[in-house]
């Protein structure tokens, strides 16, 4: 989640101060992922220092209200019409524990795969009973939790298709585990390597 | 902290709709022996929603059928509402489909004679019902499937997820005790397939126990109780949290 990208579209928004800035932030995003007031300034600070924000006086209230300069404006527009940074993806820590259970022998890599299954569909449960109680009401929450619900979806597909392939013997557990090919994920880029 | 342990805990037992001991069912014999239940056993409380999900094959449409008195097991006992399956004659048992169950089956079975409506009134219409009474419970399933526009056309004038969208109609009047739906949303979209399974939820809410066979995660998750069918056999189950466990889980 880019905090800066966040708070530089908020601000092409209208001007704001700190604390209006992390409210606006959390009903956004229906309050998923908590902002701390130190993390605001401090993205402020790297803004105004890359020049795309600009600070006002202190007014009566004392308070600081920031702004876009040109270039945050312009910097604010362009992320709307690009994509995320697919990028490296985070270690998926479910996929390289199963992996590395079929690498070993003495792992029953079914029974791994059903106590991964059975907690993500405890998670999706409890999502998807959340996302329902709250309703449509609050549309910023919905969407984020929708957004966890399909991702989470995924998860139990892979499961099944890979508990699918391992009950089929299309997946040979403790076959040698020296791949033929590597592959590297870099800067988005897929790469594949030949190991001879 | 295991979700696998936590129980409802709000103090009294609620009824169990329906109770399978140690159901099994083989089909074919010698080399083509299929066992496609093997001493399964599940209880669905009244208020209760079950998802059964499984790979193909794996019994889940067996297992809705026993439960609805539709296919006698092979050993094991099943209750529904407290009768008896296995000792009953083929009359009390079809009596048990007619007044206990709700069914949603994989294929829809609407009656292309009848129109949308009718084939809604029609489990009230056996009830013995009266016509005003069946006709107005049947347009408000109806409207709550979101096909309230529709009471007069024949089935064969729906798409696919309409006609699943009436047969979910029909299996909601009369407020069955026991509600069997067998892959509801396989030819829906995911908005109407959401709004389906807020049906079933709210039927579950309202105090029918609900048993839904499905392959979509997300609409397994709108259940208390998820169990995972694999070879005749259940494998394990994930349940809901409490309440208050709700919502804690980590930012990202
Ligand atoms: N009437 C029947 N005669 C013979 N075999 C049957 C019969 N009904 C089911 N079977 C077999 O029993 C097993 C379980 O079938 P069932 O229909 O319960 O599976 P399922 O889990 O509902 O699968 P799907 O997801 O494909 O609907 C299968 O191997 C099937 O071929
Ligand atoms: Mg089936």
């Amino acid at each position: 989640m880019s905090v800066k990208q966040a708070l530089l579209a908020l601000l092409a928004d209208g001007d704001r101060y700190g604390y209006q800035l992390r409210a606006a932030f959390e009903e956004a995003t229906g309050g998923v992922w908590p902002l701390n007031i130190g993390q605001v300034y401090t993205t402020l600070d790297r803004l105004e220092r890359d020049g795309l924000v600009s600070r006002s006086e202190a007014d009566d209230a004392r308070q600081v209200h920031y702004g876009l300069t040109d270039a945050g404006h312009q910097e604010a527009a362009t992320w709307w019409t690009t994509p995320v940074e697919l990028g490296s993806p985070s270690r998926d820590d479910a996929a390289l524990k199963i992996a590395l259970a079929v690498s070993m022998p003495e792992v029953d890599t079914a029974r791994v795969i059903q106590v991964q299954r059975a907690a993500v569909l405890s998670r999706m449960q409890d999502l998807t009973r959340a996302r329902h109680a709250s309703g449509d009401r609050d549309s910023a929450w919905a969407l984020v939790a929708d957004a966890m619900i399909f991702r989470a979806e995924a998860e139990v597909r892979w499961l099944d298709h890979t508990a699918a392939r391992l009950a089929n013997g299309d997946i040979e557990p403790g076959a040698d585990a020296r791949a033929a090919t590597t592959f590297s994920l870099a800067d988005g880029h897929v790469a594949a390597e030949s190991r001879k | 902290m295991s979700a696998q342990t936590v129980g409802d805990g709000s103090g009294a037992d609620p009824e169990i709709v329906l109770s399978m001991r140690d159901v099994s069912k083989a089909y074919g014999d010698g080399d083509g022996r299929v066992h496609a239940l093997r001493r399964v056993s599940l209880d669905v409380a009244a208020g209760e929603m079950v998802a059964v999900m499984g790979t193909s094959g794996s019994g889940k449409s067996t297992l809705l059928s026993i439960a609805g008195a539709m296919v006698t097991p092979d050993a094991g006992e099943v209750t529904v509402a407290g009768v008896p399956i296995e000792g009953a004659s083929a009359r009390g048992r079809a009596r048990v489909r007619r007044e206990l169950v709700g069914f949603v089956f994989q294929d829809f079975n609407l009656i292309p004679a009848l129109t949308v409506i009718e084939n809604v009134a029609l489990p009230l219409d056996l009830d013995g019902a009266s016509r005003a009474t069946a006709r107005s419970e049947a347009r408000r399933a109806l409207a709550a499937v979101g096909m309230r526009e529709r009471g007069k056309d024949f089935p064969d004038d729906l798409s696919g997820g309409q006609r699943q969208r009436v047969a979910i109609a029909r299996a909601m009047v009369g407020q069955r005790r026991l509600v069997l739906a067998d892959e509801p949303t396989g030819a829906l979209d995911s908005v109407t397939g959401d709004r389906v399974l807020s049906v079933l939820r709210s039927m579950a809410d309202q105090g029918s126990a609900v048993v839904l066979v499905t392959h979509d995660a997300r609409h397994a998750a709108w259940a208390d109780r998820i169990v995972h069918l694999a070879d005749g056999t259940i494998l394990e189950e994930a349940r809901a949290a409490r309440p208050e466990q709700l919502l804690t889980g980590e930012p990202r």
